[in-house]
């Protein structure tokens, strides 16, 4: 049995950022999952999440939680990532003075999704948008 | 040491959650930007910012934070106020600015955390 969820993002209302997160955390807690993984979950889709209201006017965000992993498709139409392998660096970002003012663009993104994630694949082209693959596993 | 020792070592005002002032905190971090914040791992700890839109709460809430304390005596609206109140994570504003907060605290025990491998 699994439980599916899906999130459209609206990326206008930046004050709105993190409810989609916030809403699968405690679905998570919910299916009472142990705190590790919830953890692991939230802050990767948080800063994914994040990402999407910064740097591409929002997306649509597909959560399942099965017994073993819990799936996470990120997907948006913004500009693309030029430079996957930077983007991955710590400390990297592309962010502007507005973003920072908002307490974002540390260039820590990208790299906390793959610290907290299991599995991370990223597809991106410039200028058609971004779509981030991410497994976190139940056991 | 208790989120009340916090508030009476940083003379700090509380901002919600006034009930859970006992509650224990074992580590700080100290940070305006939130992927810093993420990028931390450390069980009941308090977060020290001067960040005071809804983004700070919901970093806070993803990572199991018990108390934010907002430094430079910044004053959140009260969205950000009733998004924490229904989180159960506890506000408190300082007037002191960001080093001496976190060094009052450090001074007094508590400790700082780690970065995630």
């Amino acid at each position: 049995m699994s439980v599916k969820l899906n999130f459209k993002i609206d990326g206008n209302d930046f004050t709105r950022a993190g409810e989609a997160s916030g809403e699968v955390k405690r679905v998570l807690k919910e299916l009472g999952l142990s705190s590790d993984v919830i953890r692991n979950v939230s802050i990767s889709l948080y800063e994914g999440e994040i990402n999407m209201y910064l740097h591409a006017n929002g997306g649509e965000i597909d959560v399942e939680v099965s017994p073993d992993v819990i799936t996470m498709v990120l997907a948006d139409k913004g500009p693309g990532i030029a430079d996957i392998s930077l983007a991955m660096k710590e400390g990297y970002s592309t962010a502007n003075d507005s973003i920072r003012s908002l307490g974002f663009g540390a260039g820590m993104g990208l790299p906390n999704i793959k610290k907290y994630s299991d599995e991370m694949e990223i597809e991106t082209e410039l200028g058609v948008g971004t779509t981030i693959r991410l497994k976190v596993y139940v056991k | 040491m208790t989120v009340r020792d916090i508030k009476t070592i940083l003379n700090a005002d509380v901002l919600c959650c006034e009930e859970e002032l006992e509650r224990e905190v074992h580590s700080a971090c100290g940070s305006d930007l939130m992927s810093d914040v993420l990028a931390f791992v450390k069980e009941q700890a308090v977060l020290l910012t001067g960040l005071i839109n809804p983004q700070a709460v919901r970093t806070a809430e993803m990572m199991d934070m018990s108390c934010i304390v907002f430094v430079r005596g910044k004053q959140p609206t009260q969205d950000v106020i009733d998004l924490a109140q229904s989180r159960g994570i506890i506000l408190l504003s300082t007037k002191l600015e960001m080093f001496s907060s976190c060094g009052l605290l450090f001074k007094n025990g508590l400790q700082g955390g780690r970065l995630k491998q």
